[in-house]
């Protein structure tokens, strides 16, 4: 594999990364009063996240800016094309990882309830925004060089406006993600607690689950129609599909562990379909496909390659293993019980 | 008008992101000390300021964290040429810093904060200052980063995309530049948090509280604010000599000096408006500046008149020279914060010499007040270095006119700029009502639960710390 494909395959890592990790505790906080009908109750779900969703949201920061090191033509163009979708996700995630640490600081009802509404808010935006954004990445945007010579690949951007971002097909896959992750999150919380929220959570998972399994298999079938190798994506979206619905009979059966494993490889094996599906190209044009930005022309030289290949071979195990440390030593299910009265 | 728009809205996130970061970067070894100390002599105090600090660290950590979070993406929200330009070799530190240091923060501070009662009492001192070192990591990074647009080195220009390409990672990492900005803006760091620490034990002290546990909390942080501020001063000095070989234009304008000068002095007030004939300095030290500049009082320093023509020479017809009053004075506002900082502090020592306590009201509001300057300094600072390198974005090849997005709206960048101001100054309020909530309740009390003491896995054992 050349350089540009290894860090293709890099970027998609810490997106799949990202999308199983953030995508529980974003489905965790999209649910909040769902899940947690009482104080004590949102409080279990708090706590469920609480020591790992800081560490799950770097896998953003990380995914972002490998792109910028690996991709920086992918970068400037998503993310000043996309600006207003970026806009509204960096509102939500400011709002959501203010609301963990604040929320208890103060003993009204009335701070509570607000800080609530903002994880809720704060996390059904960005987990239905990304799919938005990845719609428009794998389905393609208006991309269209400005100076006119197409062979200038730096004048390429993004020429359309929001409303054009909020096409059909796109939505159809944030729903996917939003409803994804919201089962995703649902597992997790069955698999980490016991008692009432336990018991809330694995009937939640299944009615959402469902739903989700429907806005999947039609985003992902439609995705077909953009992908450049059907022949392996559309078997990757059908294993996914019978993954996830393995994962709901898992979560039925009240098999906690391999319900929240397999909506975990549904995810991988999708969002790797979807990536597959681009390949070679990062971010294709829906003017002419002589605009599309791909791995050759988008990234940077094979110095920088090298050298952040380097830097992640080191301390990507790293990081993995410190991380599973931490899931680890929280594996302690959590109660009701355990929930110490009154405030910090 | 896109072009100060964005401007506009950089500055200010930046400038916000940077009022949380110093703090947590100097308040994060109290923190490592205190609990270190605790553990090595079992003093419940040590334990009673760990808590303390730890929580105000961390009302302090999560805004950091969240309007970091901003800074990543608006490189290619609203400087996408610039990303375009440079991402080969900006984007690597920026790349390392989230896989170094991000991660080690944001991973280690959630097993410290939820892994009081689950791990055993030196593993969990460890995962602070793990924290603690990821705070180094991400200060070295950026800052490196930073120091590639103000003297960029290891690049070259690509034949075949007229981008900047990275040949020589250890020169971007370690040029002079980038290690002078980390070593300076860590002791400034370090005033900062010194500050923070001392003025909240003196506020304590002032309510007749703790005093047991406070009167060292104000001298500890005394000390630091004295030798963190020797550190600066020197440091300073020698950033001053990497700045004027790589950017001269910068140390003419932290002056206002038109014309090359041997012996030249430096002025500590001014009047008039610096625009190079009708200025009149009040109070000037001569052969300062020569001194700082070039490391000898009779150095030649390079005036801004001489420097332009010459940069017109090199780089084409423009003005090379940056808006002078505010180097001016956002040089002299960070020189001098952070002295009188420095001053303060050794007076409160002598308060406190031999056993002494100074309980009065004025004494803790002084040192509340005290608290805000370093703090002003160390943006003063910031705003003296970005502002100097005006007109370029990366120092001799990219002007920052060339560096904003092409396309977004004006409409798109006004939106974001009135979101975050709302709801930054929203936050700001929130912040700091909770900062002083958090402090006026105080240490907890005597903790008679050792949380390590009896590991019972008793699944109905309430959480230690919970959210
Ligand atoms: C409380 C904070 C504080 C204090 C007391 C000082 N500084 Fe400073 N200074 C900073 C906080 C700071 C900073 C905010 O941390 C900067 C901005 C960029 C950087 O890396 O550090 C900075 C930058 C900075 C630069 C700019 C370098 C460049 O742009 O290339 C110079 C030349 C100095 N400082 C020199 C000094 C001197 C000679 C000082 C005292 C004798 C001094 N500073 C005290
Ligand atoms: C944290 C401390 C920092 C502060 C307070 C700060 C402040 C500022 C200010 C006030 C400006 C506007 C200057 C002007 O337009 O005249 C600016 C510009 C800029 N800074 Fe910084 N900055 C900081 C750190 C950084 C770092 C670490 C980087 C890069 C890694 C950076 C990158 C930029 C860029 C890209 C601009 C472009 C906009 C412009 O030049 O107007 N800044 N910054
Ligand atoms: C303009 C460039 C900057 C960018 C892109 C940036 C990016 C970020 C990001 C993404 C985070 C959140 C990390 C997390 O989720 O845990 C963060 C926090 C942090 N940043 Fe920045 N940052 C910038 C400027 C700076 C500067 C100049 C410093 C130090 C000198 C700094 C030091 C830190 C530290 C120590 C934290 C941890 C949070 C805290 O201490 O409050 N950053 N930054």
């Amino acid at each position: 594999m050349d350089l540009v494909t290894v860090w293709f395959v890099v970027i998609a890592f810490f997106w799949i990364g990202y999308f199983i990790l953030d995508g529980f505790d974003l489905g965790v906080g999209t649910l909040l009063p769902l899940i947690g009908r009482n104080e004590v109750d949102r409080r279990v779900l708090i706590n469920a996240i609480g020591p790992v969703w800081d560490g799950n949201e770097v896998w953003l920061v990380v995914a972002g800016a490998a792109t910028f090191a690996a991709f920086p033509l992918w970068y400037a163009t998503m993310f000043s094309g996309f600006y207003l979708l970026f806009f509204a996700i960096l509102i939500a995630l400011i709002f959501r990882g203010l609301a963990f640490e604040y929320r208890g600081k103060h003993d009204y009802a009335s701070w509570r309830r607000r800080w609530d509404a903002a994880i809720v808010v704060g996390s059904a935006v960005p987990a239905f925004l990304f799919g938005v954004i990845f719609g428009n990445v794998v389905g393609g945007s208006a991309l269209e060089s400005i100076s006119g010579d197409a062979s200038n690949t730096d004048s390429i951007n993004y020429v359309g406006n929001v409303f054009g971002l909020l096409n059909p097909f796109s939505l159809v896959l944030g729903a996917m993600t939003l409803t994804v992750f919201a089962t995703h999150g649902a597992m997790f919380l069955a698999l980490k607690t016991s008692g009432s929220v336990h018991a809330v959570a694995r009937r939640t998972a299944t009615q959402i689950g469902l739903v989700a399994a429907v806005f999947a298999v039609v985003a992902l079938l439609w995705a077909q129609t953009f992908s450049g190798r059907v022949a392996i994506t559309l078997p990757l979206v059908l294993l996914a599909a019978v993954f996830w619905l393995a994962g709901l009979a898992m979560n039925v059966r009240d098999r906690n562990g391999w319900a929240f494993l397999l909506s975990a490889v549904t995810i991988l094996f999708a969002v790797a379909a979807l990536f597959l599906g681009l390949y070679p190209n990062v971010m294709p044009s829906s003017i002419d496909s002589a605009f599309n930005l791909t791995v050759t022309n988008a990234s940077s030289q094979s110095y920088t390659l090298t050298v952040m290949t380097i830097v992640a071979v080191v301390m990507t195990p790293l990081v993995l293993l410190y991380q599973g440390w931490t899931y680890w030593v929280f594996r302690k299910r959590l109660t009701s019980a355990m929930i110490p009265v009154g405030t910090l | 008008m896109n072009l100060d728009l964005s401007r506009l809205q950089f500055a200010m996130t930046s400038i916000y992101h940077f009022v949380f970061v110093p703090i947590s970067l100097g308040t994060v070894w109290f923190v490592v000390g205190f609990q270190t100390a605790w553990v090595r002599t079992g003093n419940q105090k040590y334990l009673r300021l760990t808590k303390f600090f730890g929580k105000l660290f961390l009302i302090n950590f999560a805004l950091g964290v969240v309007t970091g979070l901003v800074q990543e993406f608006q490189f290619g929200m609203n400087w996408s040429d610039y990303s375009r330009f440079v991402g080969d070799v900006f984007g690597a530190p920026l790349a390392m810093e989230g896989l170094l240091a991000f991660f080690l923060e944001s991973t280690f501070l959630g097993l410290w904060i939820f892994g009081w009662d689950r791990l055993p009492k030196r593993v969990h001192l460890a995962t602070i200052w793990a924290a603690a070192l990821g705070t180094l990591f991400s200060a070295y990074f950026i800052l490196a980063a930073n120091a590639w647009m103000q003297h960029p080195v290891g690049y070259e220009i690509s034949e075949t995309t007229g981008r900047a390409v990275m040949n020589d990672i250890g020169a971007v990492l370690f040029q002079p530049a980038s290690v002078a900005a980390f070593v300076h803006t860590m002791t400034a760091a370090f005033v900062v948090g010194g500050a923070f620490v001392a003025a909240v034990a003196a506020w304590h002290l002032a309510k007749g509280r703790d005093a047991d546990v406070f009167r060292p909390a104000v001298k500890a942080g005394a000390w630091v604010i004295l030798i963190a501020a020797v550190g600066v001063s020197l440091s300073g000095a020698q950033f001053a000599t990497v700045m004027v070989e790589d950017q001269p234009m910068k140390m003419a304008a932290a002056e206002g000096l038109y014309e090359t000068t041997t012996d030249a002095p430096f002025s500590i007030l001014t009047i008039g408006d610096l625009s190079g004939d009708t200025a009149t300095p009040i109070i000037e030290i001569p052969g300062m500046l020569s001194l700082l500049a070039t490391g000898s009082t009779d150095g030649t320093v390079q005036g801004i008149n001489n420097l332009q023509a010459e940069y017109v020479q090199q780089y084409g017809p423009g003005d090379y020279v940056p808006y002078v009053p505010m180097t001016y004075w956002s040089f002299r506002a960070m020189i001098g914060f952070g002295m009188i900082a420095a001053l303060y502090a050794l007076w409160a020592l002598w308060r406190f010499r031999a056993g002494r306590a100074p309980a009065g009201r004025a004494f803790a509001i002084s040192t509340g007040l005290v608290t805000l300057l370093p703090l002003a300094g160390i943006s003063a600072g910031w705003i003296f270095t970005e502002v100097g390198r005006q007109p370029w974005l990366v120092f001799g090849l990219q002007k920052t006119a060339d560096g904003v997005s092409p396309l977004t709206s004006s409409a798109e960048i006004l939106i974001s700029i009135i979101g975050f101001f709302v709801l930054y100054s929203v936050l700001a309020f929130v912040e700091v009502r909770l900062m002083l909530k958090a402090i006026n309740a105080g240490p907890p009390g005597e903790v008679n639960e050792d949380p390590f003491g009896d590991s019972q896995q008793d699944s109905d054992k309430q959480l230690y710390f919970a959210y």
